[in-house]
Parts: structure tokens; sequence; C-alpha cells
């Protein structure tokens, strides 16, 4: 087997990891302030690339105005959106739910999937749409030197990349994400220092599914769009969650990184365990190390 | 309790009488789920585990049963039980890695090593692929009773229903159920009484695991096909709405919820996707303003007398 073969697969996965690492980031910033698994997530994924596909191809023939949003401004219409969205499922639904078990959160936000998956099963093929909209700019492949990879993918895995970092060094590194650490440490505290910790919940909350939006729209251009596309997803990142450990958001998006390219290597090696390689190294992460790679034993 | 008595005898006559005026597969299938039901009940109604991926157990029991009945010719009975003690070895070993993890960690498990069998059921060479294992024969029971006859084949799976419903139901008023149910309430008392709390979480881990299996094979049987959808995560998720409209931590909760829920779906048919819809905003309305559930909320009506 050739080197360029290992690697182009290696890039394909890391492309694969961009996005595991962009969704488990989401899961972790919310987890951590509000102690539930946001099961909607992967629907908030496909949210953001149907906004992407509607706003760029079907707005004249649903809503009856001739514009079209292109790609650049999906980058900011569709997060826009899903994360609006987001603050009103919390501020209307999982707000009453914080009293209780945090299963139901998850409980909740199932159903929530289920609706939406339901809703664009009506209107959309499940077998995929292909999204137009890919920029001109980005078609075509690069020569690396030693090898050539399609333009938009090295595009979609530095854009992810710099998102991930940035929303780490936001929250580990300003005043802001100092406040949420607080928030996490101990709300009742934070909250008598005189901070609205109410507020911040609702807007981490909206902030993780928005991060999940753009992930939709970067994965537009690659992946058909589909109805299904996030619910077969986030089970991954589930378990790329349970492998990290969602103690940390740099553990968060390393190990969505590394099992992005595990997966991809597996697909050269023994194209079967593809799709589950990922699954078993959860059972090997659960046999020796139960808190997860990046987890604290509480 | 009373409701409880009442509720004993209705099972028993609509059970005993159901065929003659419903379409007896139509009901045979929802008693397998709510036999379903009342096995991840058991789990998260009484321990407070949040099982995401009974569905395993329910779609590999199926696949086992179709198989050694179609390739190896075993009696139905037999397959149904190859089929339920396969659910029981894989409920060990998921149990064993599930029990590490708590809460919604554990949910999030189950669902990840579910979705094993889901891909296994998809690559596996005897299982069909998307088709499913299909052909599956009813055969005799014991030999000599015809099983095509589906007014026999409903007794047999009524019968089935009531074992694994009597296991169960016996699981949870024994004293090894109230120490599952001290689990439930509080984790960190009932282990310094000096309970083994992994030890009981495993054991009810596998006898959910066993009687979802149960529940599957059957289903097998029944519709002489094993389908991939059974394994699929959505058939995790119907379930938990099962147990969630009829009550959860209720003994006749599930099976309530399961009719609930089997003839909505089942009237809501022509409906295509809207059906997903409709399913999730019930889900939506459980959590946020149902959480007893309709028997939860007949008990609660019947104490207050």
């Amino acid at each position: 087997m050739s080197t360029q073969v290992i690697m182009a697969q290696a890039l394909l996965g890391l492309n694969v990891g961009v996005f595991y690492a962009m969704l488990s980031l989401g899961l972790a910033v919310i987890f951590g302030l509000l102690n539930i698994i946001n099961f909607a997530h992967g629907a908030m994924y496909m949210l953001g690339a149907f906004i992407a596909l509607i706003g760029y191809s079907m707005l004249e023939e649903w809503f009856g105005i001739s514009m079209e949003i292109g790609f650049w401004p999906s980058l900011i219409v569709a997060p826009l959106f899903v994360g609006i969205l987001g603050v009103i499922i919390e501020r209307t639904m999982l707000k009453r739910l914080y009293e209780l078990d945090h299963i139901y959160g998850l409980l909740l936000t199932f159903g929530i999937t289920l609706i939406l998956q339901g809703l664009f099963s009506n209107y959309f093929n499940v077998s995929g749409t292909p999204y137009p909209g890919q920029p001109e700019s980005l078609s075509g492949v690069l020569n690396l030197g030693f090898m050539y990879f399609p333009t938009y993918r090295l595009f979609a895995i530095v854009f992810s990349i710099v998102v991930c970092f940035a929303t780490w060094y936001v929250i580990e590194h300003t005043r802001l994400g100092s406040r949420l650490r607080a928030g996490v440490e101990n709300p009742q505290l934070t909250q008598a220092f005189g901070l609205n910790v109410p507020l911040m919940i609702t807007l981490t909350f909206g902030f993780g599914c928005a991060l999940a939006g753009l992930a939709g729209v970067l994965a537009a251009p690659i992946y058909s769009v589909s109805p299904l596309m996030g619910a077969d997803l986030i089970i991954v990142v589930f378990a790329v969650v349970v492998i990290g450990g969602m103690g940390s958001i740099m553990g968060a998006i390393l190990s969505g990184l590394a099992l992005g390219l595990v997966e991809g290597l597996t697909k050269v090696i023994y194209p079967p365990a593809a799709s589950t390689v990922i699954f078993f190294l959860m059972v090997l992460v659960l046999l020796f190390r139960p808190a997860g790679l990046f987890g604290k034993e509480k | 309790m009373m409701i409880n008595r009442i509720l004993w005898i209705v099972m028993l006559v609509a059970g005993l009488t159901a065929p003659f005026f419903a379409y007896p597969v139509f009901v045979m299938d929802l008693l397998c789920f709510a036999l379903f039901a009342c096995a991840f009940n058991l789990l998260l109604g009484y321990v407070g585990l949040l099982s995401f991926g009974h569905a395993a157990f329910f779609g590999a029991a199926a696949y086992i049963t179709g198989y050694v009945i179609k390739a190896w010719g075993f009696p139905p009975l037999l397959g149904i039980v190859t089929g339920a003690a396969f659910s029981m070895v894989l409920g060990v070993a998921f149990g064993y890695l599930a029990i590490r993890r708590q809460g919604i960690y554990f949910a999030m498990i189950t669902l990840a090593l579910a979705q094993i069998i889901y891909f296994m059921a998809l690559q596996m060479p005897f299982t069909g692929g998307e088709n499913g294992l299909q052909g599956i024969p009813r055969g005799e029971l014991f030999g000599f009773i015809n099983l095509n006859d589906s007014l026999t084949m409903y007794y047999f799976v009524f019968a089935i229903f009531l074992t694994g419903f009597c296991i169960i139901y016996r699981t949870i008023h024994s004293p090894f159920g109230e120490v599952l149910q001290a689990i439930r309430e509080n984790e960190a008392r009932a282990l310094s009484l000096g309970y083994d709390v992994d030890r009981f979480k495993l054991q009810a881990f596998v006898i959910s695991a066993t009687m979802a299996g149960l529940a599957g094979a059957t289903k097998a049987v029944v519709f002489q096909f094993a389908a991939l959808t059974n394994a699929h995560w959505q058939t995790s998720g119907e379930v938990i709405l099962m147990t969630l409209v009829g009550g959860l931590g209720t003994v006749f909760g599930p099976v309530v919820g399961a009719l609930a829920v089997g003839s909505l779906s089942h009237e809501l048919g022509s409906f295509g996707s809207w059906v997903q819809v409709i399913l999730g905003t019930i889900f939506v309305i459980c959590v946020l303003t149902f959480r007893r559930g309709i028997v939860g909320e007949l008990e609660r009506i019947f104490s207050k007398r």
C-alpha cells in the first residue's frame, strides 16, 4: 500500500474528525453548564445543512423571495438560526427540567430530534440532496506536494480547527470564559457574585447548538444533505465523548480529531470495521480507563 | 393496591378475548412490544438506569431465533429460548461495560454498544442485510401443535408474554426488587448499607436484556421475519416512549403504553413521516407535563380516595 493512499485516507479521516470535534465540543460546553446531553445536537447539525441548502436553492420556490443566500453568508446565517432555535428550546422547555433527573433532558431532546427529523423527511429525500452552492474559489484540487486534495475539504478542515481552538481560547483564557467556568464550578456562588447564571446557561446552549449548525453548513458541500445525516453522526459523537471524557474542552477537540483519523485509517486497513471501530475503542476505554482519556475520576 | 388488581383482571380478560375482535397478528405485535417495554421499565423504572440500547437485545434475539429455526431446524420454542439466551449473554457483556459509568453516560454507552449490533446485523452474511432475515417457518409447538393457525399462534404468544410479565413482576416484588428500588432512590446509601450495588445493577440489566430478547425472539416467529429496524436506535426510542406514556416505574404502565403507542402508530401508518413528528411531540409533552404516565396518574387518583 502506498503512502499516498494512507495519507489521503488520513486527511479524509481528519475531515470527518473535525466534524466530530465540533459536535463533541458543543456537547461538552453544554454538558459543563447544564449537565444534560443534548440528543438534538445531531438534528441541529442537520438543520444547519438544510438552512444552507434552502437558503441557496429554495427561497424562491418555497417563500417567493427571489434571493439566494450563498455559502459564505450561510456560515453566519445558519448558525444564527440554529442558535436562536436552541435559545427558544432552552427557554421554553429545558428550563423546566433542571430540578429533575438529568435523563429527562436527554429524553426531551430525543423527542425534539424525532420532530425535526420527521419534518424534514416529509419534504426531502432520505437518501440525500446535493448542496450546489460550493463557492467557485474553493472548487478543484490543491497540490500538497506529496498528493492532491480537494480544496474545499482542506478549507473545511482548517476552518473547523480554527473555530474549535478559538472556542477553547475564549473559554480557557478570557474574562468571559472565566465567568463561564465559575458557573460550571459553582452556579449558586457565581449567582451570588451578581452574574446572571440563567442567562449564561441560555446563551451557552444557544452557542453549542450554533456550533452544530456551523458544522452542518461545512458538511453540506461534502456529504449530501439528508434528514438522517445528524442522527447517524450523533451516536458516534456520543462514543467520542465517552472516550474523551467531558471533563475538558481540549479533550473533546483532540479526541474528536484523533478518532476521525483512526476511522479514516481503518477504512484502508480493514474497511468493514470502519463504521464500528470507534465503538470498539469505547469498549476498550471503558475497560481500562472508565472515566475517559481526559476525564477526571469522580 | 386496588388499581393493580383491576388491571390484572382487565389484562387477562382482554388478552384472552382480543383475537376475537382484533386482528390477531396486530395484537401479537403489541404483546411483543408490551413485554419489551416491561423489560425496559425494570431498568429505568426500578433501578433508574436509562438504557438507550435495548433494541440491540430485541433485534439480536430476533436474528438468532430466526437463524436457528430456519437454518438448523430448531422447533419454535427452543428457537425462542435460544434467542433469549443469546440476549442474556449480550446483556452480561453490555451490562458489565455500561455500569462502569452512571447517569447520562450510561445512556450514551448503551446507545453506542447497541450501534455495534446494528452494524453487525447490517453486515454479517446470514442476516440478509437491509432486507432482514426472511422466511422463518413458524413450525409446530411440541411437535404437534401447528403454529401456522393464527389463533393457536396467538395463545402461544400470550403465554410467552404472561411468562415474561410474571418473571418481571416477581423480580420487582421480591427482596431483590426492593434493593433495586433502594439503589434507584439513593445509590450511595444502598452502598453504605453493604449492598454490592454493581452486582445488583448487573443482575437487573441481564434480566431486562433477557426479557427484551424473549420479546424480540417471539416477534421474529410471529412475523416469520427478523427486521433490521428491530435493532435500530429508533426502536430503543420507541420503547422508552411506550414506558413513559404508560407510566414509568409502574407494573402495568409499559403494557398500557405499548398498547397506546402501538395502536397510534398503526392508525397513523398512512401519514408517513408525520408519524415521527407526532411521536416526537408526544415525547416532548410527556417529558414536560405528563411524567407519571397513564397508569401513574390512575394510581394517584385511586390513592387519593
